[in-house]
């Protein structure tokens, strides 16, 4: 049976992988929750969960289980196949993007070549969880939050493609290890900094996070598109949203803030920090950013729809696409120009 | 690779089933989901035939563009299903003959197809060994030197086609409320405000 464990030895190993992958941006996903409240609270002089466990550290377990116990509820007016289809798809998508995300040196699951084009696509089809569930639901509020981030999410894609275009004028490749390597000597930040922060905003109205929340909108939509979910239906948007919030600021360390490379990687510094193995520190800048995420949503208050839109389109796509040939003018004058094989 | 053809045999048999939901399905909404379907497997089979790039984009473009925008159109679109089905009687004796004419020229061409041979001794461009060149690299090099003029005037086409679908969808309506921030922004005091000193029962 020498043929037989030739095919399944390395199913095994791959089915490990991803356990070991899912595991830990799951755990992540749910301290993700409990960081959000712990440090808005303290932005707020509150004190934020505190009663479950030690410093409250179990809430999300508590949070978990709660949400187990609830009755699922199908609205009669809902089309039953696409409403528990939608939650399922956001979940799904944002976890398989995990799949070619670098963690460190050779520590990657798929290393295909067109990585970064991967990960754009699987994050253009989030939005289809969010317009289904909103036009399952059978309800108004619902449908409304569903068209609105449909046209949200579809904006901000344009510039954030634009952007990614920036970088990879810089690398060359579209393989995420190899956008990393290139990012030795100084990293995308430094010299692309106004895309950096671009891209950030960007990714804050990808995830619908605060202050462009605007498809959750509890002052005028109740709960945006999932207002009719109870439940572990309900339960599988939250986690897709925080999950996709941990894979978009892992999406941005890729680009700009130098994947798992050590920061202050020169003489004096460099046998120490080198210390630290590379998946740490890719997590520590993750949560850097992911702290960020939690910060803009203690800090701004909503914009409004028209204005999202104007940020979007008249603003940002300009200036990205200005800020393309810019790019690629100083890198063709200077001969900065990476050198490709053929 | 057994593997593989076992895969493809799966992607092909469930685009195949959810291509027929496309023209069969009853809600036009599930129709469209099954078109995502539809895209989403032909670039799994791009993908199994080592087209990567393509497969990418396709999700991309298709996917993640041109399928929103339907979905986005057809969910708000108000559709009497019975109103379509009354439709399909009416026209399926013109869209048979347009398929059948359409069939018998597919099989005309077939039957008749003939490749010069000079044209076979010379082909396009070299291809190159897919594991020293990446799809993207290959990709670029044709098409930034062999059809570098092509490529520039299907971008026209596209900016062409951009600006006529702007030209036709807007209207200048009068009396429109539009924020214009640097008019907020350039505001003083003294033009929106003004102090007056007002006797008892005289008014303004």
């Amino acid at each position: 049976m020498a043929s037989f464990w030739t095919f399944v030895w390395p199913l095994i190993l791959i089915v490990a992988a991803i356990v070991a992958i899912i595991v830990p941006v799951l755990i992540g996903v749910a301290y993700l929750t409990y960081a959000e409240r712990k440090v808005m609270s303290a932005m707020q002089r509150r004190q934020g969960p505190a009663l479950v466990g030690p410093l409250g550290l179990l809430q999300p377990v508590a949070d978990g289980l709660k949400l187990f116990g609830k009755e699922m509820v199908i609205p009669s007016g809902a089309n039953p196949g696409v409403f528990l289809f939608a939650p399922f798809l956001t979940f799904v998508l944002s976890l398989i993007a995990w799949a070619v995300m670098p963690f460190g040196a050779h520590l990657v699951l798929s290393n295909i070549n067109v990585g970064i084009l991967y990960l754009y696509a699987i994050s253009s089809l989030g939005v289809y969880g969010t317009i289904m569930a909103g036009w399952a639901s059978n309800s108004r509020y619902s449908f409304l939050g569903g068209l609105r981030s449909a046209a949200q999410m579809v904006s901000y894609e344009v510039s954030m493609g634009l952007i990614m275009v920036t970088v990879l004028l810089c690398v060359g490749s579209f393989n995420l290890s190899e956008i990393v390597l290139a990012q030795q000597t100084v990293w995308f930040a430094v010299p692309l900094f106004p895309m950096f922060v671009i891209f950030f905003i960007s990714i804050l109205a990808e995830t619908n996070r605060a202050p462009f929340d605007l498809p959750e909108g509890e002052a005028e939509l109740v709960g945006g598109f999932f207002t009719e979910y109870s439940c572990m239906n309900f339960a599988l948007f939250m986690l897709g949203e925080y999950s996709n919030m941990i894979l978009m600021s892992a999406i941005a360390v890729v680009l700009f803030l130098g994947g798992w490379l050590p920061p202050l990687n020169f003489e004096p510094f460099a046998p120490f920090v080198n210390l630290v193995p590379g998946p740490v520190w890719f997590a520590l800048k993750i949560a850097f950013v992911l702290f960020f995420f939690i910060w803009m949503r203690a800090a701004f208050p909503r914009y409004r729809y028209d204005q999202l839109m104007r940020l979007g389109w008249k603003i940002f796509l300009p200036f990205t696409l200005l800020w393309v040939i810019v790019t690629a003018s100083a890198l063709e004058i200077f001969g900065w120009l990476p050198k490709v094989v053929p | 690779m057994i593997v593989e053809s076992l895969v493809f045999y799966t992607f092909s048999a469930i685009l195949l089933v959810s291509g027929a939901m496309v023209i069969s399905a009853r809600n036009p909404v599930h129709a469209v989901l099954a078109l995502v379907a539809t895209f989403f497997l032909g670039a799994g089979l791009f993908v199994l035939l080592g087209a990567e790039f393509l497969a990418m984009t396709l999700v991309i473009v298709y996917v993640g563009a041109v399928a929103v925008l339907f979905l986005f159109v057809v969910m708000m679109l108000d559709i009497s299903f019975a109103e379509l089905r009354q439709g399909l009687r009416r026209y399926l004796p013109v869209g048979g003959v347009v398929g059948l004419v359409l069939v018998v020229e597919l099989v005309l061409v077939e039957l008749h197809w003939t490749v010069l041979p000079r044209v076979l001794s010379k082909p396009a461009a070299p291809i190159p060994p897919p594991d020293q060149v990446s799809n993207s690299h290959a990709l670029g090099h044709i098409l930034y030197t062999q059809y570098f003029y092509l490529f520039q005037a299907s971008g026209l086409i596209l900016l062409i086609a951009m600006i006529g679908a702007i030209v036709l969808s807007l209207r200048s309506r009068a009396h429109v409320r539009r924020q214009s921030i640097a008019e907020q922004v350039g505001r003083r005091t003294e033009d929106a405000v003004a102090v007056r000193r007002v006797p008892t029962g005289g008014g303004v």
